[in-house]
């Protein structure tokens, strides 16, 4: 029997964070996960994986494009079992490095399932086969979630492994001649990107008139503008009827309003690709002998402490609620470890970033502009088109855009949403200025180094002066 | 008459655009400067502004066509009606979208006061997109929340794009300018952040901020727990003066050194103090006796045998024995202060004020010792000779105004002591003893203590005690 004083339940990248910082502020720690390695679905089957062939399909754009430059390499030859390699091996060092961490730190690790006994005990299905006991004084849900399959998306008995979920998906099992991708949400244009790249006719169709809802759509109008060229096509308002496995392939039939005479309510695809959406995983065995609730979409509640109804249990990450992002799961776990070791902490961020690995990327943080208007909320924007941009011409990229979305009154930065290549690593300044109440002064006055994309941040302050050096723009009295 | 506006020339080399919105339609009031237009070229994205005011009669040119220099893409009607030529600078003036859609259907405003977002202050170059895009807003959200297939319901699709990333997208008033480490320090120190006033610039607060804040609170739950805050006591300001000039002469003098000390401390320990005080008498008769024929012995060593005298050897004995009376509270550490030590303070009336010497190590010294120290430091406090050291370290105090006379008062305890002895003028009084009364010289006492640190019955033990050693006083020798 193991006794201490902290367990986690899963070791994603909030169980782990939460984890490592229990045993930073020493307390006596354990994590129960699956795999061999602490990581969970982001390291083993999500964000990591996915970048890395991600990396690979941006290389191959630009590959193509230096055709213009001059630069010719020739039709690139692709080694799928070398590129898996590469992926695997980015991943194996990333969970063996966490694993290292975790002994490191003296933090128990124990290969397993956890079922709950009572709100004290959690018994382990042992991988390596057996049961484990472990008495703790507090627990850290943090199981993450899981990909959902509608109805009509599911395929009867085990399927067929021609329709996939972003965990096969990111096996690279072939190079499909066509694929169809359910979802015009991040995991499906994601996804997509890659196999379009690698050469594959890629079809995407999105239930409602847009991709990416919750982004702002000047943002997303740059990227939709893109994907006609690298995507076969992106059908909106459309929706999956059936899916039908033939020798040939997978038969589709659409349902929309454009169905039948742009779009053909039959299609054959090679292999089709299900990423409509995640739900919680808050189906640990055993929770319902305790006092943690539940809500109507089935996260578990919470306060802003990360603790649920039963004092010894906390839940963190995708399992209690919006958004489902790696990285507001370690920061919700990092409070409750603090918590736990009697430290008055308290989730309450100004910004959680959220990053769309495309070509071009789209980032965004704090207020968009669509949430202003749906909360009535007076608001200013300043927008500056990459096109103006020095750095972004020599990258001959410039459809990119960084808007700020800025409260007249104080004049603080309130969002900041960017379109273009880098946006994911450009966000984090506006993060940063979110959460320390800056004002677009600051910005404006802060030096930002030439020639780099990072001015455009500068230069949309500039502009909500109406004073950008690369933009004429006058403020009209 | 109507009057068609062109794509002007947009820059070097750039001959035509793809239309990406049109930000007016027909019937709008358009002022002159106004953009009608999001054009992509292949340069960059431009606004293009109107060059003509007046009610927009037909939009020519449709999101995602390509339009040239010179094409014409809307047409107004321009010096019509009276509201046309008014309206350009009244949208300009307000800096707001004057003819900004609230919904695509409603039918065009008469004036450019008309729809409800016209309120918001919206940044005039963008404002018009965001009326459409309110629209598209609308359109999307249906589409977003209508439930398609019955499993959706528990889908949430995260994936298909992030929500809510903004922690506060439904208050309607700005966080605290307060980065993270600020608010952190907040919660820890139980503030609420949006009650803090920054002292940054645009109000930004600080972390000393925050500490200031908690300290005023601090201070205020202090003065509400004792009802009265030891600054109010004190100075008693918080309440303003009527004009007591009205009513006749007056005078006003400067408060001397003592008297602010005085008050200051006083009042602080008023509203500090749960003060607590209990009564009785003792017999003297016996001591009197005693003193009456010692008398001219004592006067003759230059000490008179003394009440004031008397009373500190008995309150040094029943300090010694009843310990918890020679203590000081530290509130803030949690912890009672016991001495080890007796010195007792003596309240010496003067012409400055109340002046409070100090016999120290009271417990150690014969009575008569006691006697003319207390002597040489009354006189020595009149004549204003007392030094700063001989007031201090004071376990106990005693008032003595019975020679002055009166019957009773409650004394003040002088804190960080927590407990004082009051005697009045002793009086001879009928007692009923043995079956019959009697005259006997009767003390009247008083002991206030600090209830913080003093129980009631402890009280009534202590000052009984008093009452007994003053009625045989040999009982001193006895006790030690």
């Amino acid at each position: 029997m193991i006794s201490t004083q902290v367990v986690v339940v899963g070791g994603g990248p909030g169980g782990y964070a939460a984890a490592f910082l229990a045993a930073d502020l020493g307390l006596k720690t354990a994590i129960v996960d699956p795999e061999a390695n602490p990581g969970g679905v982001c390291v083993y089957r999500g964000c990591i994986p996915s970048k890395a062939l991600l990396h690979v399909a941006d290389l191959l754009g630009e590959a193509r494009q230096a055709q213009a430059w001059g630069v010719s390499f020739g039709e690139p030859k692709i080694d799928l079992g070398k590129l898996r390699a590469f992926k695997d091996a980015v991943v194996k060092r990333l969970t063996s490095g966490t694993g290292l961490l975790a002994k490191s730190r003296k933090v128990q690790y124990v290969q397993g399932l956890g079922e709950l006994v009572d709100a004290n005990t959690l018994r382990v299905k042992l991988v390596s086969g057996g049961e484990e006991t472990v008495q703790f004084e507090h627990a850290i849900i943090a199981t993450g979630s899981v990909p959902v399959a509608p109805p009509t998306l599911r395929l009867p008995g085990n399927g067929d492994p021609r329709v996939m979920d972003s965990t096969t998906a990111l096996d690279l099992p072939d190079v499909p001649k066509s694929l169809l991708v359910v979802g015009g949400g991040y995991i499906g244009l994601e996804l997509g990107s890659v196999y379009a790249a690698l050469g594959s006719a890629v079809t995407v169709v999105e239930m409602t008139d847009g991709l990416l809802p919750g982004a702002d759509r000047d943002l997303v109008d740059v990227l939709a503008k893109r994907l006609k060229q690298t995507m076969k096509a992106v059908l909106l308002k459309t929706r999956v009827t059936q899916l039908k496995p033939e020798a040939a392939g997978i038969r589709v039939t659409f349902d929309g309003e454009q169905v039948g005479k742009e779009v053909e309510q039959e299609q054959l695809f090679d292999r089709v690709l299900v990423a409509v959406g995640r739900r919680p995983n808050a189906s640990v065995p055993g929770l319902d002998r305790t006092r943690v609730r539940l809500d109507e979409r089935g996260f578990i509640v919470v306060n802003e402490q990360m603790r649920t109804d039963e004092p010894s249990i906390f839940a963190i990450g995708d399992v209690v609620g919006e958004p489902m992002l790696a990285h507001k799961a370690s920061h919700e776990g990092r409070v409750a470890a603090e918590v736990i070791a009697g430290e008055k902490s308290a989730f309450a961020p100004r910004a959680i970033p959220a990053v769309v690995f495309t070509d071009p990327e789209i980032a965004w943080a704090g207020l968009t502009e669509a949430q202003a208007q749906k909360a009535g909320r007076p608001v200013t924007i300043a927008k500056f088109p990459w096109a103006a941009s020095g750095r972004a011409l020599t990258l001959d990229r410039v459809d990119g855009l960084t808007k700020l979305v800025v409260d007249p009154s104080t004049e603080r930065v309130l969002g900041v949403g960017l379109v273009g290549p880098n946006a994911g690593e450009l966000i984090a300044e506006g993060v940063l200025a979110i959460e320390m109440g800056a004002n677009v002064t600051d910005m404006k006055l802060s030096i930002h180094p030439h020639p780099t994309l990072s001015e455009t941040l500068m230069e949309s302050a500039e502009v909500f002066f109406g004073q950008a050096t690369h933009v004429y723009k006058p403020k009209r009295s | 008459m109507a009057t068609d506006f062109t794509l002007p020339e947009l820059g070097e080399n750039i001959a035509a655009g793809d239309v990406l919105r049109v930000l007016v339609k027909a019937g709008d009031v358009l002022a002159k400067d106004q953009p009608v237009l999001e054009l992509e070229t292949d340069k960059a994205t431009i606004e293009v502004p109107s060059s003509v005011a007046g009610q927009v009669r037909e939009i020519k040119v449709k999101a995602g066509d390509k339009v040239k220099v010179g094409q014409a893409i809307l047409s107004v009607e321009s010096g019509g009606g009276a509201a046309a030529p008014a309206a350009p600078p009244a949208a300009a003036k307000v800096e707001e979208p004057a003819p900004a859609p609230s919904q695509a259907a409603e039918p065009p405003p008469a004036a450019p006061a008309a729809p409800a977002e016209v309120a918001r202050p919206f940044h005039p170059s963008t404002s018009a997109r965001e009326g459409l895009s309110a629209v598209e807003g609308q359109g999307r959200e249906r589409a977003t929340e209508s439930p398609a297939p019955q499993d959706r319901e528990k889908v949430v699709d995260i994936s298909r794009g992030v929500r809510s990333t903004a922690a506060e997208p439904e208050s309607s008033g700005p966080a605290a300018p307060a980065a993270p480490s600020v608010r952190r320090m907040a919660r820890e120190l139980g503030v609420d952040i949006n009650e803090v006033v920054g002292t940054g610039d645009d109000g930004r607060i600080s972390i000393d901020d925050v500490k200031a804040h908690a300290k005023r609170l601090v201070m205020i739950a202090k003065a509400g727990a004792t009802a009265v805050g030891p600054q109010a006591g004190a100075h008693a300001a918080a309440e303003p003066l009527p004009d007591f000039g009205k009513w006749g002469a007056i005078e006003r003098q400067p408060m001397r050194g003592i008297r602010r000390k005085t008050a200051e401390h006083l009042g602080a320990v008023w509203a500090t103090v749960p003060l607590v005080t209990q009564y009785d008498v003792a017999d003297i008769s016996g001591f009197e006796e005693i003193r009456k024929r010692h008398a001219k012995q004592a006067d003759e060593s230059g000490a008179p045998l003394t009440v004031t005298a008397l009373a500190i050897k008995i309150i040094a004995a029943a300090l010694r024995k009843f310990p918890q009376f020679n203590v000081s509270l530290d509130m803030a550490a949690e912890e009672i202060v016991v001495k080890k030590y007796v010195h007792i303070g003596v309240a010496v009336d003067t012409d400055r004020g109340l002046l409070v010497p100090v016999i120290r190590d009271a417990d150690k010294k014969s009575l008569l010792d006691v006697s003319s120290e207390v002597a040489e430091l009354a006189a020595r406090a009149r004549s204003r000779k007392l030094t700063l050291d001989e007031m201090q370290g004071a376990t106990f105090s005693i008032s003595n105004l019975g020679g002055i006379g009166g019957t009773n008062f409650t004394p003040l305890v002088n804190a960080p002591e927590v407990a004082i002895l009051r005697i009045s003028r002793a009086r001879m009084e009928q007692v009923f003893r043995d079956g019959q009364f009697v005259a006997r010289l009767m003390l009247p006492l008083a002991l206030s203590y600090d209830h913080r640190a003093v129980d009631g019955a402890d009280g009534a033990r202590f000052l009984r005690w008093v009452a007994e050693v003053f009625e045989q006083p040999f009982l001193l020798s006895l006790e030690g």
